[in-house]
């Protein structure tokens, strides 16, 4: 299996690693050649510096080849454009975005690519959390 | 006409501007602190601050109601998309026009749906290209007034366009043939006008135009 990792921060590296330990093929493209560092001091993997929109970058990673694409930069909206791309375009079978902004995930949800959000999460475990402290 | 404007740089002002001028109702949103004080000094109640991807920040705005037009002209293609899609599919915007900041980001808006778009780079290219002198296609009148041109183009042995009716031909919509000369005698062009090797075509376009109708025209086996 081969997976495309879009934006290699704390989320995007550690993801990374994992399916790489899971036995996956793994391609990471970050915005800056550092970012190869939160892989560890060998990465076996690929790693493609450049922006996430440009479509060279994206097929030098392999977009038409992957089984899954996992957008994870920090912007909301770039994860929002490269996971319809990888969708509609490239045709990827299983998509995913990271969308921090819960009203936009919201939005999202529903249009072929699995959302993630960081921010709906916490709210609903720290609502939970209070919620049960209240019955203390 | 209610038209929101979201990114308040030089295109965004401009717009909004000329829009107050001509008595339309103009929301501006800047997402910018120090930038958005200066828009208000200037717009007053009329601009908004806030990042115009957030939902809320649109509301605020007035999308809900919603405006004819939301003009998504941040200096971020990725933003201007989500700002389109959000009008569009969410708040049933019927029109969205947006910028390309980087021509290169141009397919990623026409794979989304978001047109019309605008891109001032491609514009700049385009008319560019309009001066240098095209081979094949002679420029024989220019209103520069109303930005148009008109052209000939002489049909040759093997142009695509040879053997076909002129309603046949995918001309880009700000094109348009206006009469075709064949053996010294010229006609009309009509939809049931077939085009033949040696014919020479008037045709109006706006400037910039010329390569896509020299694709139509004349591209094929001749050039292959």
């Amino acid at each position: 299996m081969k997976a495309l990792i879009i934006g290699c921060g704390r989320v995007g590296s550690a993801l990374s690693k994992r399916l790489l330990d899971a036995g996956w093929e793994v391609s990471v493209v970050d915005e800056s050649e550092e970012a190869l560092g939160r892989l560890g001091e060998t990465w076996p993997g690929e790693f493609h510096v450049g922006h996430a929109l440009e479509i060279g970058v994206l097929e030098e990673a392999g977009i038409a080849e992957a089984d899954t694409c996992i957008a994870a930069t920090d912007g909301d909206n770039t994860n929002i454009v490269v996971a319809q791309v990888a969708k509609q375009r490239y045709e990827v079978p299983h998509v995913a975005a990271r969308i921090l902004d819960p009203a936009r995930a919201e939005f999202y949800s529903g249009k072929g690519f699995d959302v993630v959000s960081p921010t709906g999460t916490a709210i609903e475990a720290l609502t939970e959390s209070a919620l049960g402290g209240e019955r203390v | 006409m209610f038209v929101l404007v979201v990114g308040g740089g030089k295109v965004g002002v401009s717009v909004t501007r000329t829009l107050l001028a001509l008595n339309h109702e103009v929301v501006l949103v800047e997402q910018d602190r120090p930038r958005f004080e200066v828009l208000e000094e200037e717009f007053e109640h009329r601009a908004v601050y806030g990042d115009g991807t957030e939902l809320f920040v649109l509301e605020r705005a007035g999308i809900s109601r919603p405006p004819d037009i939301v003009v998504a002209v941040t200096g971020d293609d990725e933003d201007n998309i989500v700002i389109g899609q959000l009008a569009r599919e969410k708040y049933g915007v019927g029109k969205v026009i947006a910028r390309i900041n980087d021509p290169r980001n141009e397919p990623h808006f026409d794979l989304l749906g978001i047109s019309p778009t605008v891109s001032a780079t491609s514009m700049v290219l385009a008319l560019i290209e309009h001066e240098v002198p095209q081979h094949e296609l002679v420029h024989l009148l220019e209103l520069r007034k109303e930005n148009l041109e008109i052209v000939e183009v002489e049909i040759k042995k093997g142009s695509s366009a040879a053997g076909k009716r002129v309603e046949e031909l995918r001309l880009p919509e700000t094109t348009r043939l206006i009469s075709v000369m064949r053996e010294g005698k010229a006609e009309i062009a009509v939809g049931s006008t077939e085009l033949q090797p040696g014919d020479q075509v008037l045709a109006i376009l706006e400037p910039g135009g010329e390569t896509e109708l020299k694709r139509v025209l004349l591209d094929g086996k001749a050039r292959a």
